[in-house]
This record gives C-alpha cells, sequence and structure tokens, in this order.
C-alpha cells in the first residue's frame, strides 16, 4: 500500500491505495465519487473522463498513485452543489444526454476542450471527442451542445 | 396554453450531469453490504467438448471463497429455445456450460472473491481442459460438425417452407433481378455493460438488482432459470446504461449471480468487463438475404422475394424469432401485387442473436430498398421515381398487408417528397453528373430509402397491447406515476410528468415517475419495440383524466354542489363551482382527506406503424475507397409528437446507429469462431468524427389508435438510414459498374469493388 496526497475537487485527501489501483477506482471506490463511470478496457471510450491539473484525461488509464499531488475535478465538482456549470448546462438546454453513461466524461471533455479551445468548430469539437463514445445520441446533441457552450459563455476550467 | 407538443428540458439531467446517473454497479443500499464479486471463466474456444475442469488453483488464490461449474447447478431448468413449436428442441443451454461449449464467450465456471481484483487474477486460475471442435459458422451450415448432436441438423428452424415458393413469381415481368446480400452482425454495445446485484432475504425472496428494459420481464426470467415460483423475486432498476434491446429479460450470468448469492448467504454482485460484454452480450441482426424483385421497364414493380437465412448464434434465443418480423414487413411501404418472403433459422458457434434496435424490421427494409435501388439501376430509372411509382397511396383506414400486417394510416408518397425537397434532390443528382463527367476523385452519392415499421405491438390481435399506469396526487401539491415502461434515456420522467401535468395542472418539476421495482409495480410491458409513449404514456394521460374524475366527485360532496357544475381550473389546480370561484377546493385539499389515487390500463387496438423516407449524401474517394458521410436528411412521421426535443433525439441516435451498421460497424469472426473485434479499439464504434449533423424534416400524421395519436418514435433510425447510407455509397460508384456493396461498406470493401468492377464486363451483376 502506498499513501497519496492529492485534491479532489477542491478538497485535501489522503488515503492509502494499492499501487495497481487505477484512478477511475479510486474516485468511485475509495471516495465514492461515481459520476465517471468506466465503459472500456481499452482507454477507447472516455466515460472516466476527469481533469488533471485541469486537462481532461481518461482515468482509467491513470494510477491513483499517479495522481499524487495533482489536482483532480470530477463532475461533482465542476460547479457548487445545486448549480450547473455553463458546459453542464448547455448539455440539460440542448438534450445532448440521454441514458447519461457517457455524459459525465462526456462534459469533462468539453471542459478540457474549451480550456484549450474556447470556440471550436464543429468539426475541431468533433475531432476533440473522438475519443469519448455515446451510443444514444448520435453526437448530434452533444456537438450542439458543445458549441452552444463555448458561445454562452468564456469557459474556465 | 397546452404543454403537450412544447420542448420541455428533461428534470432528469440535473442529477446525470453532475453526480452522474445510479447504474447497477453505482448502487449503494444497505442489503448489498459485505457483497462478494462474481467473475466469469468464459470459454475460449468455438466449439468444444468439455473434458474437465478443475477449479481447485482458482480456490487457492487469495480472497476467492468460492468457484461453481456447470455441475454444481446441473439441478437447474434447462433453458429452451425460444419459438417453442419451431424451433429444435434439442437446442437447449445451460447457466454455465455442461460437456460441450458452443460459442467464445460462453460462461463456463463462476469464481467469486472478497474483493474485484481478486476475482479478475483468479479466473485466469481455474484450468478448463477443451476437446475441440470443428467451428459451425457462416449462413449455410451443413450438418458435418452438430452443435447439438441430440438434434441432428444446424437448422434450428422454419419460418414457411422452400416449397411454398411459387416458381411462376416473376413470370410476366420485362426484368428480374436477383441477389444476396449479407445484414451483418453488430454488437448492440450499450455504453453500460451487463451487471447485476443480488441479495436473498429470510423470507426466502430474491432481490435482484439488473440493467434491463421491463422489470417483470427481467423478474418473470429469474423466476423460471432458477426454477422458483413466482412472486419469489424482486427486481430493482437502477438507472441504465442504454440497452437498444439487448437488456430485455435475464441472461444465464443473471442468474447465476442471485444462484451464488443464495449459496453463500451473502449479497453477490457482477459487472462484466467491455470484453465479456462484446463476446458475451446478444448481438444483433445476422441474416442473409436473397432478394429476387420483378417488373416492368418503366419502374413498376411487380414481383418480390425474399428468403431469409437468421443466424441465431450458439443458441436460438430472441434472434430465432427476428424473421418473423422480417417477413412481416417483407413489402414495407410498397404495393407489390406478388410477394412472398420465408425465412430458415440456423445455429452456429458464435453469441446468440438477441434483439438490436428495430430487431427485425431494419433486415426487411434493408433488403427491400437495396432491391428497389437494384431494379432502377436495371431498368435506368431514378431510384426515388421508383419509389414513388410504387409506394402505396395515401390511406387513413387501416391497411392490410399480404403478409398480415395491419397499417393503421400511411402517407408514403408525402414523405418522400419531402425529404427530398429538404435534401435539395435534383441539386444534388446535378452536382453528381458533374462529378462524374469530371472523372472526380471524390465522387458523390445519394441514397434514397422509403420505410414503414411497426411499433407497440401486441401479442397477436386475440392479444392486444396494454399498458398500466398510476397517478397519485399527493398533499403537499407534488405528484407520483408509476409506470410500467422502463426509461433508459428516452425520457419518461420528463414525457410522463408533461402528460399528468397537463391534466392535472401541476407543474412538470412537482411530478414524480417511478419504474421498475416489481413490487411496487407488478405489472408492465418495459420499454421496447417504440411502444412506450403509445401505450404507458396514453395509460398516464388516461389515469391523470379518471383522477380529475373521481376528484370531482369528492369535491362536489365537500362543496356540496352539482359535479357537473364543478369545472377544474388548471391554473390553481383546483375545483371550483362555475359562477362563483370563491367556492372551491383544490386537490391537494382532497388529497388530505383521503389518498387521491387511480390506477389504470390503457389498451390500445394494435400496433401501430410509422413511416418515413431518408435521404443519404456521402462522398467516396475513388482512389482509396474512402466513404464520407456528409448529409442525412429524414423525414420520420410517428404521428403527434409529445416533446419535439426527446423526439428528435430518438431519431438522431437512431440515425447515428444505421448509418454506422451500413459503413462502419461489423462483429467479425475468424474462420474458427475466434471473436476478432472485442475491444473498442476493435470493433469500429461509431464516433462523433464519422457523422454530421442531422437534417431532420418534420411530419406528423396523427393516428387514432391513442389519444395521443402517438406512434413510435426509438427505432425509425437504425431502419431508415442503414439503406439510405449504404444506397448512398453504392450509387457514388454506381456509375463505375458496382451494383451491390455488402455492409459495412468501408473503404477496403468499396476500393474491392472498383476494381471488381473495372475488370468485369460492362452491364454484368456486381
Amino acid at each position: 500500500m502506498t499513501r497519496i496526497e492529492l485534491t479532489v475537487n477542491g478538497e485535501k485527501r489522503s488515503d492509502e491505495v494499492e499501487p495497481r489501483l487505477l484512478l477511475v477506482h479510486y474516485l468511485r471506490e475509495v471516495l465514492g465519487l461515481r459520476a465517471a463511470n468506466v465503459g472500456c478496457d481499452t482507454t477507447s471510450c472516455g466515460a472516466c473522463t476527469v481533469l488533471l491539473d485541469g486537462k481532461s484525461i481518461k482515468s482509467c488509464t491513470v494510477l491513483a498513485v499517479q495522481a499524487a499531488g495533482h489536482d483532480v475535478v470530477t463532475a461533482e465538482g465542476l460547479a457548487p452543489d445545486g448549480e450547473l456549470h455553463p458546459v453542464q448546462a448547455a448539455f440539460r438546454q440542448n438534450h445532448g444526454l440521454q441514458c447519461g453513461f457517457c455524459t459525465p466524461g462526456m462534459v469533462m471533455a468539453t471542459v478540457g476542450l474549451l480550456a484549450e479551445n474556447p470556440h471550436p468548430s464543429e468539426e475541431e469539437a468533433r475531432e476533440a471527442l473522438e475519443g469519448n463514445l455515446c451510443r444514444c445520441t448520435g453526437y448530434h446533441n452533444i456537438i450542439k451542445s458543445v458549441l452552444a457552450a463555448a458561445d454562452a459563455t468564456e469557459v474556465s476550467a | 396554453m397546452s404543454i403537450l407538443g412544447t420542448r420541455v428540458l428533461r428534470t432528469e439531467d440535473p442529477k446525470f450531469l453532475t453526480t452522474g446517473g445510479v447504474y447497477t454497479e453505482d448502487v449503494v443500499d444497505d442489503r448489498l453490504d459485505g457483497a462478494y464479486h462474481v467473475f466469469f471463466v468464459r470459454s475460449p474456444v468455438a466449439h468444444a467438448r468439455i473434458r474437465s475442469i478443475d477449479v481447485s488453483p482458482a480456490l487457492a488464490a487469495p480472497g476467492v471463497v468460492a468457484a461453481y461449474t456447470g455441475a454444481d447447478l446441473a439441478e437447474l431448468p434447462i433453458i429452451p429455445p425460444s419459438a417453442a413449436g419451431l424451433m429444435n428442441v434439442e437446442m437447449t443451454q445451460r447457466l454455465l456450460a455442461i460437456d460441450k461449449v458452443r460459442f467464445v464467450g460462453e460462461p463456463v465456471a463462476a469464481v467469486v472473491t472478497e474483493h474485484p481484483y481478486q476475482g479478475e487474477d483468479a479466473v485466469e486460475l481455474v484450468e478448463v481442459d477443451y476437446d475441440p471442435l470443428p467451428a459451425v459458422l457462416g449462413f449455410e451450415p451443413d450438418d458435418s460438425s452438430l452443435l447439438f448432436e441430440a438434434a441432428g441438423t444446424n437448422v434450428a428452424g422454419n419460418w414457411g417452407e422452400a416449397s411454398s415458393l411459387k416458381p411462376d413469381l416473376f413470370d410476366g415481368c420485362d426484368v428480374v433481378v436477383t441477389h444476396t446480400i449479407i445484414n451483418q452482425r453488430v454488437a448492440p454495445a450499450p455504453m453500460e455493460t451487463r451487471a447485476a446485484a443480488a441479495v436473498w432475504g429470510d423470507d426466502g425472496r430474491l432481490t435482484a438488482w439488473v440493467p434491463n428494459q421491463g422489470a417483470q420481464g427481467t423478474r418473470d426470467s429469474l423466476v423460471t432459470l432458477l426454477g422458483l415460483e413466482a412472486g419469489q423475486v424482486r427486481v430493482i432498476t437502477p438507472d441504465v446504461g442504454g440497452a437498444f434491446g439487448a437488456k430485455f429479460g435475464a441472461d444465464p450470468e443473471h442468474a447465476v449471480v442471485a444462484w451464488v448469492s443464495r449459496q453463500l448467504g451473502r449479497p453477490a454482485r457482477w459487472t462484466e468487463t467491455r470484453y465479456e460484454n462484446l463476446i458475451a452480450m446478444t448481438h444483433g441482426r445476422a441474416q442473409q438475404h436473397t432478394i429476387t424483385i420483378g417488373g416492368s421497364r418503366d419502374g413498376d414493380v411487380q414481383a418480390y422475394r425474399l428468403v431469409i437465412v437468421q443466424d441465431a448464434g450458439a443458441y436460438p434465443k430472441i434472434g430465432a424469432i427476428l424473421p418473423f418480423l422480417t417477413i412481416l414487413m417483407t413489402t414495407g411501404p410498397y404495393d407489390i401485387p406478388k410477394a412472398e418472403a420465408i425465412a430458415k433459422v440456423v445455429v452456429t458457434n458464435t453469441t446468440p442473436i438477441g434483439a438490436y434496435r428495430g430487431a427485425g424490421r431494419p433486415e426487411a427494409t434493408a433488403a427491400l430498398e437495396r432491391a428497389m435501388d437494384l431494379f432502377a439501376t436495371e431498368i435506368g430509372v431514378d431510384p426515388a421515381d421508383v419509389r414513388r411509382k410504387n409506394l402505396l397511396p395515401p390511406f387513413t383506414e387501416p391497411h392490410r398487408t399480404a403478409f398480415g400486417a395491419l397499417y393503421d394510416s400511411g402517407d408514403y408518397v408525402t414523405a418522400l417528397d419531402k425529404a427530398l425537397a429538404a435534401a435539395g434532390y435534383a441539386d444534388l443528382r446535378k452536382e453528381q453528373a458533374t462529378r462524374r463527367a469530371s472523372d472526380d476523385v471524390r465522387q458523390l452519392g445519394i441514397g434514397v430509402a422509403s420505410y414503414v415499421e411497426i411499433t407497440g405491438m401486441g401479442d397477436g390481435e386475440e392479444s392486444p397491447p396494454e399498458e398500466n399506469a398510476t397517478v397519485e396526487v399527493h398533499p403537499d401539491g407534488t405528484a407520483t406515476i408509476l409506470t410500467g415502461t422502463s426509461p433508459h434515456g428516452q425520457g419518461h420522467a420528463t414525457a410522463w410528468a408533461m402528460l399528468a401535468s397537463e391534466e392535472l395542472g401541476i407543474p412538470v418539476e412537482k411530478i414524480t415517475l417511478q419504474w421498475g421495482d416489481t413490487d411496487l409495480i407488478p405489472v408492465g410491458g418495459g420499454t421496447g419495440g417504440s411502444r412506450s409513449l403509445q401505450h404507458g404514456g396514453a395509460a398516464v394521460q388516461q389515469a391523470s383524466k379518471e383522477l380529475i374524475e373521481m376528484a370531482r366527485l369528492r369535491a362536489a360532496a365537500q362543496l356540496e354542489a352539482n359535479a357537473a357544475d364543478l369545472v377544474f381550473d388548471k391554473s390553481r389546480s383546483a375545483f371550483a363551482v362555475a359562477g362563483d370561484p370563491e367556492a372551491s377546493v383544490p386537490l391537494t385539499q382532497l388529497a388530505e382527506n383521503e389518498r387521491l389515487l387511480i390506477r389504470t390500463v390503457f389498451t390500445a387496438p394494435g400496433a401501430t406503424f410509422p413511416f418515413g423516407t431518408h435521404v443519404a449524401v456521402v462522398e467516396v474517394d475513388t482512389e482509396t475507397g474512402k466513404p464520407t458521410l456528409t448529409r442525412v436528411i429524414t423525414v420520420d412521421d410517428a404521428g403527434r409528437v409529445l416533446n419535439p426535443l426527446l423526439a428528435e433525439g430518438q431519431r438522431h441516435g437512431g440515425i447515428a446507429q444505421g448509418a454506422a451498421q451500413a459503413f462502419l460497424e461489423e462483429f467479425i469472426y475468424d474462420t474458427d469462431g475466434n471473436p476478432l473485434t472485442t475491444s473498442f479499439a476493435d470493433y469500429p464504434f461509431l464516433s462523433a468524427t464519422e457523422v454530421p449533423s442531422f437534417e431532420l424534416a418534420d411530419m406528423a400524421t396523427p393516428t387514432t389508435y391513442n389519444p395521443l395519436g402517438a406512434k413510435g418514435i426509438g427505432e425509425a433510425g437504425t431502419i431508415g438510414a442503414t439503406p439510405a447510407v449504404q444506397n448512398a455509397i453504392i450509387d457514388a460508384v454506381s456509375h463505375l459498374g458496382v451494383r451491390h456493396i455488402d455492409m459495412p461498406a468501408s473503404s477496403r470493401r468499396v476500393w474491392q469493388a472498383i476494381q471488381q468492377a473495372a475488370t468485369t464486363e460492362p452491364g454484368s451483376e456486381h
């Protein structure tokens, strides 16, 4: 077991973890933050996407020990309780989600994208979300949500 | 102003966007404290006799509590094939394989551990000695190797007999075209894989959390699979991360998890990996079609024959029933004087086939729309014109087809013309001609597909479709709805609340929907076959109206007024005496005195038949064969729309899934029956870069089969888009002599077709 210290959604955390524990399992099982989901075995689907130091990463492919000393933000921590972050609000406004399984990852990937490129074209948005899979929406309203979020405000991670 | 027909935002969304849905793996419940974790040992070979299984090395591993094989579950019921009476009764399955394995991924043993990571290690330690047998694959398997020796054949059954085909069906046709095409096997691949959590109470009852499309059906499946008495199982449905037809009922793994829990006297949980999901959750489609179409040189289609082979996979499940629906929809929206269809169902050493978005109807449309294009190309008439010439004229009285389907209402020509207009069809053809004339590397393809489909089926005309709903108004001004449907992305919580709000005058935000708990809602048909709004939604509206009438009588008694003199003021959610608004009583007050609750059952006269036309535009790079989907324009008439936001979402998702089958997705096996597309790195699951935004044109012809005027919309996309995109890709290279490309019409296949056409005599097939 290894002790890790990191910040998750603005709170300092310190836990003993198995060295092989994945960050996504640390978030879900140790901290009880279950918005990020595991949808594949191969870093293909992006359902586990979170922010690490402001950049979107797939938390199934990062060990918890690798996140030590870093700042992690999940969908739970994006906005204060009871409020929606502009990206979350845009997804709701544009029906950018159906079953919801890909949604927290899709939202975090979008926040990461807009931090790097505040006004993506449709093509850029599609390219940026290529690693986040959705089976329900056909991506139409997801892309609409991303572009609307970009229009709505200067989004910062 | 009515809330019906408006774009109400989903009340479900804030949770999904912040803390996330609570899927089966996320469920935290006291009853599941200390749960063991179940892992499955799965067959690595397609077809083999099991010589021996040794679980002892796994039992010695850290954290392993128990390990079980088929022998341990031998007293549990044998699983019979579906379509009883039509499929070979010897083609049975066990929860864990005994004696033989029949597909890669078939569960052979279950290992139970304290912690999840221990199970991943321990399953590797179970030693199974296999004696491999030749794998049975493809649509025309011989009987040299048999999946089920006792059956004596690999043919599971037939829908209609080959001897019934009429040799003179095409007599009198100027032109007859025939082709054998493949509607390939695809993986449903919902983002949430299969999972289960199970615990037994002291009363001997099982409580099972299972991602499903209808808790009542899943409960009944578990009762059957475990040999229990009705009433011994309670199913609770957490949020479900997509299903697409593949989460109906219960699978062997769900039953094993429940059995393990009882055996060990502890709760047990299971979540499969994506690898397991891709090889062991049912697949979809997997039909071979031999289509023959004949008619006159001016485009009159006079005869059509569809000969189907359904690959059911290793065990005849829902897949064995799909040809019934394909045959039912053989002639689709067309008036074809002579038509016939039969199907043969075969078993192969592959993952069993189940329902997948559309389930049998996309296959019918794909075959028919390919046939229309083959015929149009042969006679040199525009494919849109051939369709217009043969579509049934508009009808408002039900139309009975030669295959027994009773279409409720339809206006197919208008749908076609609306779609063509929205696409700018004539301009697209001009652009195509220009590119052809200049021998452009990027050729334009335009694909058209007209369809009619069946939604909200009951069990035959003697047993019409129905659904129940319970509506209760509470003293605090909130309301609760119980429904027998089972949303997993469709937005019923919002849509059903809209229907109740309209009648009760209670805001949508104050109405809560409950579903999927079989103790709370013992009866229900779930969500599938695009049935939910037309039955479940209609039931909610009916219950709400009945509640108002019940409340009216109570209000009359309280106000000492004549019930007929009371008016219900929706703005106050209160009854008032006509002409004396001061004398009023709100629903909340009536609910204080006595529970204001009603349960009702809505019964529909039959299934409804939505229809439409899809137009796809592709660019094909003739040097590489790469197709790029640039536009999809659709008209999908599903009757009156309750919430356009939700209906459009259903269309978008379906279009994308349908398009994905046309040019990307296929579940592939090698010649030994080894699956090759076992991860999202290998299975070409559609991504955002491979589709454009879609162009939806509106058309809404109400049905009279329910007061909402609504037909189903969930599967329109996979029915129309698949042949539209496939036809577009073939159209892009048809001037080079290409007549057909099987799906997925990938770069490689398109390139090969171009090369083959270049070396083939002009005018001959392919």
